[in-house]
């Protein structure tokens, strides 16, 4: 008898029908990119995930040349750990929800990939988010306990302040947010030769703290400041909002929200972070 | 002189609170992590986490019966003090993270809600919707980036752990890592190396793991002298969502909210689910263990969801084994609010709505119940010495194993909620364990000589290279999927020794293939290909440890069920008959138990991993048979009880003195 537990692939008749894939592919960081075509067999239930996976174990493309496995980031494969975010026939998404079936109504005869536009391409559709983590140090977006010392639990939290800050919460750092926004532009720092690790590293954070934060970052500033401990550095966060590359430089294009892939109401966030910048402003300006 | 920096391998939930409990001493971490730390595998957990509270306690909850419920439920094949500990520990773990901020679910009142796991029947466990592992793993990540702002850590994610440093003497003085990016490998001089790299589901291919849980981390380490333990005891979680490239989880908590499990009764019915009448379903679980129902531990919902499909042939479907999980007699409102986002799952890759229809699901690969070797130091009142350096040490001194990839918390079966339990105590318990450790090191051992480090690093960049040069042919990718498949057949859910030794040979087979990898992409540069091929390769050790063990195991405990060695329910009728059958009974499973009572550990030498056995501690709570759900149960409890209580203490079953023969 045999385990149908984690069946094996079901084996692809020779006649299946063919997905064909284009994806835009770049060797490193500053090379020039290029299209590449590749023809996996089609299979119930497969996602871009499945596809990338079918791709690096043929390594070879629809013409039969030997090619290195298309480089990608990916990680649950369940859409909560934000890793394996692209374009996808034109539209920035997770590539694991992203199923062959729906992407073939929209376009029946190839699916396009290619990696997110405004970040640095490392390899292939794979990019660097650095500088969306640096957005959460710039807004402190953590609770400042004192210590991790067993004091009790924490303050009470209504049923209702939970059921506004979770869906806050749950933003797993995928970029899409950053990908669609027209204010959010890339910033890409090459390395010079004979530079460290360290002092590349520092040039980044350096070009990264000037620019637009950028949906994401902004949602998790009031995410904190609306938790009753978090609130003890609101003033901190707001001045990291009113700041350059604070919220002032949203244009409020609202297209966050419509990319959001785990429907965060975004644009509500920046509407509160923007009214309490503005009485935060104030507040500085008449303290002097 | 100044205290040198920890490695902390891994930022799951055990990895970053070992990182911010060591900071809060004042301990430099540098963290390695193969992803950016907020993406690591601990945001799949979805349930919750346990603890005794406020409200259970007043129904006669303690922190004992935790405790008494994990060891149950874990076949008693842990060592007691450990568990002890983490379940005394558990009220406060909670208490911690909800002062961090995590949005645990709430009552009207503004408490934190709880909600029912399997393997209780207490309400323990406390839920962020259906994303707490997410949510728990967000409240550190944003603890350690606030250390990272303070310059106290230094984050390596998209860095390959390739191996312990050890000094001439064994000791571990370092890691050595490779840039993920760059390719470049470089040493992590250290006064202790933490290795908190979960589970190894990518062993058998398709698993509910995340892509990164490959399980090599442990086995560099295994592979570097250090002990791997119960590696035979691997979870396959009853509620799955097949996938052509993952096995998703649906959560316990989907039952734990109320979700019934049945099948119709007729094979195969062809009409929709909703038509079918209540006459013709078989809720199962719930028929065959009136007590715990649909919440009955892992180990067994697994089972009974194998035999309805594959003996009784009652699978939903002909050609896909599943069965059906219903949430729809539950209202809207409320999946949405306590189960939202694993309902959200199965809607985008199903293209169902499980609140409307019920689902379909199948057990699948889920989680390591084995793991690293650590010691503990046992208190006087029979829990951990808090801050003694034993605590969660590997047998390489210096090396320490936290997390999925430690063995000691859930023993045979792990109950579910407890895994971020276990993961976030062993991290926070862990850092004073180091502290004293580093603190007592002599100023020789933070001293080496570069050349440990640069020998180190030469070892591994001489496999890196052989590798990128390598031309034997064989293509890795189609490798791995071979060995999940043979993994998947032989060590899951039902284990035959015939098939365990078929499987181990063809393993061992695809073990020396494995050496001879064409690679297609030998640049220098992000080359994913040189770093999967690594990983497979040591994925070997331990898929050989997970067989080996499998087949000298001749019983059943907890994950581990070989049908050849189970314990039959009572067969006669007649009172007395019936009696003298469960008095057998009890002296079979005390001979058992007897025997097999231990842990396996594994060592790696050559090619092959040698096997022995340790006895468990169970000082504290005896072992006792576990009979969810066997006819006669009731009658073998007596004369069990009988038995302990007129055994001396420590004598009736379970006692620890025979080595398997």
């Amino acid at each position: 008898m045999t385990s149908p537990t984690v069946t094996s692939d079901s084996p692809v008749p020779a006649n299946a029908r063919k997905i064909n894939i284009r994806v835009l592919r770049q060797d490193g960081p500053g090379q020039p990119s290029y299209w590449q075509r590749h023809q996996v067999a089609y299979e119930e239930n497969m996602n871009v995930i499945s596809v990338l996976q079918r791709i690096a174990a043929q390594a070879s493309t629809v013409e039969g040349e030997s090619v290195s496995p298309v480089a990608w980031d990916c990680g649950c494969l369940e859409e909560v750990c934000g890793s394996c975010t692209m374009v996808i026939n034109g539209r920035v998404r997770q590539s694991c929800t992203a199923l062959v079936d729906k992407l073939l109504e929209e376009n029946s005869t190839e699916i396009e990939l290619r990696p997110m536009s405004k970040f640095p391409v490392i390899r292939d559709l794979m990019v660097d988010r650095s500088r969306l983590f640096h957005g959460l140090e710039r807004v402190k977006a953590w609770v400042p306990v004192d210590s991790y010392y067993d004091m009790g639990p924490g303050p009470k939290v209504s049923r209702k302040q939970q059921e506004e800050n979770y869906p806050l919460s749950q933003c797993m750092s995928c970029g899409c947010c950053l990908e669609a926004c027209p204010q959010y532009q890339k910033i890409e720092v090459h390395r010079r030769p004979g530079e460290t690790d360290a002092q590349f590293d520092e040039r980044k954070r350096a070009a990264h703290h000037e620019a637009f934060l950028g949906a994401a970052p902004i949602s998790q500033a009031i995410l904190f400041n609306s938790h009753p401990t978090g609130k003890n550095s609101a003033d901190e966060r707001l001045d990291a909002l009113v700041d350059t590359g604070g919220i002032q430089a949203c244009g409020n294009a609202q297209n966050c929200v419509a990319v959001c892939p785990k429907e965060i109401p975004l644009t509500t966030s920046i509407g509160r972070a923007g009214r309490a910048a503005t009485v935060h402003s104030l507040k500085r300006l008449f303290d002097f | 002189m100044a205290m040198q920096r920890v490695v902390v391998v891994g930022g799951g939930l055990a990895g970053l609170a070992a990182t911010m409990k060591l900071c809060e001493l004042g301990i430099g971490v540098d963290l390695i992590s193969l992803t950016p730390v907020k993406r690591s595998h601990s945001v799949c957990a979805q349930g919750g986490i346990n603890s005794c509270n406020d409200q259970t306690r007043q129904l006669g909850d303690s922190e004992w019966k935790h405790f008494d419920d994990t060891v149950y439920g874990g076949d008693f094949l842990q060592h007691q003090p450990p568990v002890k500990e983490m379940t005394a520990w558990a009220p406060k773990v909670i208490d911690l993270m909800d002062r961090l901020g995590v949005t645990f679910n709430r009552t009207q009142e503004g408490f934190i809600d709880r909600r029912r796991f399997g393997g209780t029947l207490f309400k323990r466990t406390a839920f962020a919707g259906a994303t707490t592992g997410q949510q728990l793993l967000y409240a550190l990540d944003e603890q350690v980036r606030r250390w990272e702002s303070e310059g106290l850590v230094k984050k390596f994610e998209f860095w390959d752990f390739l191996g312990p440093i050890q000094d001439s003497n064994g000791r571990c003085v370092g890691a050595v890592a490779q840039d993920m990016v760059s390719m470049q490998i470089r040493s992590f001089p250290a006064a202790a190396v933490v290795v908190a790299t979960g589970g190894g589901g990518l062993i058998y291919g398709r698993s509910t793991m995340s892509v990164f849980c490959n399980g090599a981390a442990a086995s560099r380490c295994l592979q570097a002298g250090a002990k791997y333990a119960n590696a035979e005891f691997i979870q396959v979680h009853p509620t799955a969502i097949p996938g052509a490239d993952k096995l998703r989880l649906m959560s316990e908590s989907a039952r734990g909210e109320g979700g019934r499990v049945w099948v119709p009764t007729k094979p195969q019915d062809s009409r929709p689910a909703r038509d079918i009448p209540e006459s013709d379903r078989y809720y199962f679980l719930e028929k065959r263990y009136p007590e715990y129902g649909n919440l009955v531990p892992r180990d067994i919902a697994t089972r009974e969801i194998f035999d309805i499909c594959v003996n009784e042939g009652l699978s939903v479907e002909k050609d896909r084994m599943c069965v059906y999980l219903d949430l729809t007699h539950i209202s809207r409102s409320e999946l949405d609010r306590k189960l939202g986002g694993i309902l959200e799952i199965y809607e985008k890759f199903q293209g169902v709505d499980p609140r409307e229809v019920p689902m379909k699901i199948f057990p699948a690969v889920h989680y390591s119940m084995g793991g690293l070797w650590v010691n503990y130091a046992k208190s006087s009142d029979a829990g951990l010495l808090p801050g003694a350096p034993e605590n969660q040490a590997t047998n390489i001194p210096g090396l320490y194993a936290i997390g999925e990839c430690d063995y000691q918390y859930h023993g045979a079966n792990r109950l579910g909620a407890n895994s971020l339990l276990s993961c976030i105590f062993s991290g926070l318990f862990v850092a004073p364990c180091i502290k004293n450790y580093a603190e007592s090191l002599p100023a020789g051992v933070q001293n080496q000589p570069a050349s440990v480090f640069q020998q180190a690093v030469m070892m591994q960049e001489s496999r890196h290279a052989a590798l990128l040069s390598n031309k034997g042919g064989e293509n890795p990718y189609l490798l791995h999927q071979q060995l999940g498949d043979i993994m998947t057949r032989a060590a899951t859910v039902v284990r035959r020794n015939d098939q365990l030794d078929d499987a181990y040979g063809k393993v061992d087979e695809l073990h020396s293939r494995v050496q001879a990898c064409s690679l297609t992409d030998s640049g220098s540069w992000t080359n994913q290909n040189v770093l999967f091929t690594k990983a497979l390769q040591d994925m070997f050790p331990i898929a050989k440890a997970i067989l080996k063990g499998a087949r000298l195991r001749d019983e059943c405990r907890g994950a581990h069920f070989k049908p050849e060695f189970s314990m039959p329910s009572l067969k006669e009728e007649e009172s007395a008959a019936r009696r003298q059958e469960a008095e057998k009974w009890c002296d079979r499973f005390e001979a058992n138990n007897r025997r097999f009572l231990k842990s396996s550990i594994a060592t790696f030498k050559g090619n092959d991993p040698e096997i022995s056995y340790e006895d468990v501690d169970t000082g504290s709570i005896r072992p006792r048979p576990r009979l969810y759900g066997l006819v006669g149960a009731e009658v073998i409890e007596q004369v069990w009880n009988e038995r302990v209580s007129h055994a001396e203490p420590g004598e009736a079953a379970g006692s620890h003195s025979v080595a398997p023969s």
